[in-house]
């Protein structure tokens, strides 16, 4: 592999600093965390620079994690990959949980644009710059975000089904 | 508030409007579908029309959502097989086994080459099914209807192999955590090499009846191109990308279930348009015949699963006899299944391009997140701006080209 992860750290580390943290390889990916503030411009050197070339969005998607303090309580994760030395990073950035907020990507990479738009629709994550944020697959007049932990999967009156053994309502550890 | 939040209709209102009084043109907007006969799915195209041609589009989306990622999040982890074949139904078989391998990556289970070759075969019949599907509407659209009835018989043929390895058809379920629920048959290999057989001369003469036809050539030609790069940008994966000029393949790139043993080429294109995209899929079904003559001849001998009795059913006379076994089935029944917690990002190529599964664990029965990067709704975006400026007949047959099922894009 001609791109090292330690090159990758090394790189993100002397250009943001603090911004970047956590850098952990997982499985077969390398992933780090990114403070929303600066996710946009990591993202934009990840894809312009000369040495890493992270020249593909393959993925975004919306994390809801109610149980973490305030600040971390939504994340967003993206996949990247560089085609040329076929490497694959993952980078989050926690974002707030009464007002989660982040800048849209979809002017570097137009495939965000929907997935950004799919992400408010199921989180209500504000993407700020998108030319188009409202809803995508759930109808335009709902008011809830369906992805978050606390909207229930079913109607919570019915009685017929004991959840303890099809939801997550137990801890099995 | 900007224009591009209002629906489409009230937006397009304004521009007629505005456009009758600057130069008295007589622009319409047409709506096609949720249901239209063309579209092949349930999704809606709202297209600002001056006479035959397309001045601008807006998809929308959703009619078919059934909340996949959030079921998911609610089932044990083998009950979510069933919430991928209803994704891409034209190619299930990959899906299933594209979740089977997020899951033993998750757990870290090595599989035996067996069952990774029976995985191969699997897989690349089920791109030929999506391929002659695809191949042969595209024909339809274009006004041959034969070669559609023609090749389809073939798709049966798949189908019935489908049938005897674990009785589904359509969306089949198959498989387990470590390998399949049960042996293929010799019935199955005598299904298969019957059809390595029959299908190459009907796909032969498939090709012959399209590919230097002349009315087909000028449908298709220079239809709904996209440049390379802007494909990149959109996020284009498989036989769409590869169209556009770039050799991007997940089976080469980062080889799973034992790709990496087969010699196989990756067509490309060059223009991107609707007949290149015509073009690779028909040279793609070639070299998946070519991966699984491959796949039959070397097929080692073997177990058909992993030796991973904490997630894989034991038989069921074991279970009758033998507490053990007995004490495995009920917890792998009831989801009691040991997971770590971890996150993993697994990808597959699919029908119609890189079919990604992210699943964050936390230790319990079911997935804390699963999302599914889902190629035809990460390059659907891309629709209006390739039929901008294009004939309504020419959307169509880019449409039913990039091969858009409404399953996987609504999941």
């Amino acid at each position: 592999m001609a791109l090292e992860t330690s090159v990758i750290q090394d790189k993100l580390t002397s250009k943001f600093g603090e911004s970047v943290t956590g850098f952990i390889q997982i499985k077969d990916i390398f992933s780090f965390e990114v403070a929303p503030s600066a996710m946009k411009e990591v993202m934009r050197y990840l894809k312009e620079d000369e040495e890493l070339r992270f020249n593909f969005l393959t993925d975004l998607c919306g994390i809801h994690y109610p149980d973490n303090e305030k600040e971390r309580q939504f994340a967003m994760a993206y996949h990247m990959h560089n085609w040329v030395d076929n490497v694959h990073i993952r980078f989050k950035s926690y974002l707030n949980g009464d007002n989660p907020e982040i800048d849209t990507v979809s002017d570097l990479f137009l495939s965000a644009n929907w997935q950004e738009r799919e992400t408010y629709d199921f989180y209500g994550i504000i993407f700020k710059g998108h030319p188009q944020l409202k809803r995508i697959l759930n109808m335009d007049e709902m008011t809830s975000f369906p992805m978050r932990k606390e909207f229930p999967l079913e109607d919570g009156g019915r009685t017929d089904k004991d959840d303890r053994f099809f939801g997550r309502t137990t801890d099995n550890n | 508030m900007s224009d591009l939040l209002l629906p489409p209709e009230h937006r397009y209102a304004k521009i007629i409007e505005q456009r009758k009084n600057e130069d008295g043109s007589e622009l319409s907007v047409l709506n096609l579908g949720p249901t239209h006969p063309a579209t092949h799915g349930i999704f809606q195209n709202i297209l600002l029309m001056d006479g035959e041609r397309v001045l601008d589009g807006e998809g929308t989306v959703g009619y078919i959502h059934r909340a996949f990622e959030k079921i998911a999040e609610n089932r044990p982890f083998y009950q979510i097989t069933p919430l991928t074949d209803r994704m891409n139904y034209c190619s299930s078989p990959i899906n299933n086994m594209g979740w089977w391998m997020t899951l033993e990556k998750t757990l870290d289970i090595e599989v035996p080459k067996r069952v990774q070759y029976m995985r191969v075969i699997i897989m690349e019949l089920a791109r030929i099914a999506d391929h002659i599907i695809c191949n042969s509407v595209l024909g339809v659209d274009t006004g041959a209807l034969t070669g559609f009835l023609y090749v389809f018989q073939y798709r049966e043929k798949i189908y019935e192999i489908y049938e005897e390895i674990c009785g589904a058809r359509l969306t089949t379920n198959m498989g387990r955590i470590g390998g399949f629920e049960r042996d293929w048959t010799p019935e199955v290999f005598k299904k298969i090499n019957e059809f390595l057989e029959e299908f190459p001369a009907i796909w032969q003469e498939f090709e012959n009846l399209l590919t230097r036809n002349r009315i087909f050539m000028d449908r298709t030609i220079g239809v709904g191109p996209i440049s390379a790069e802007k494909a990149m940008s959109y996020g284009f994966t498989g036989p769409n990308l590869r169209a556009a000029g770039i050799d991007y393949d997940v089976r080469v790139m980062t080889p799973y279930s034992s790709y990496e043993d087969f010699d196989f080429d990756i067509p490309v294109g060059e223009s991107g348009d609707t007949y290149d995209r015509f073009c690779v899929r028909n040279a793609e079904v070639w070299e998946s015949l070519k991966i699984i003559r491959q796949a039959i001849d070397k097929m080692p001998e073997g177990p058909f699963h992993a030796d991973v009795p904490d997630y894989y059913l034991p038989p069921k006379e074991d279970v009758y006899n033998n507490m053990e076994a007995l004490i495995y089935h009920f917890k792998i029944v009831m989801g009691e299944v040991p997971v770590p917690k971890t996150e993993t990002y697994h990808a597959v190529e699919g029908g119609n391009g890189e079919l990604g599964f992210y699943l964050i664990t936390d230790g319990s029965r079911t997935p804390y997140r699963l999302h599914f990067r889902r190629p035809c709704f990460i390059y659907y975006q891309a629709f209006n701006d390739m039929i901008k400026g294009q004939m309504l007949s020419d959307a169509i047959a880019t449409l039913s080209s990039l091969n858009v099922i409404a399953g996987e894009l609504d999941a």
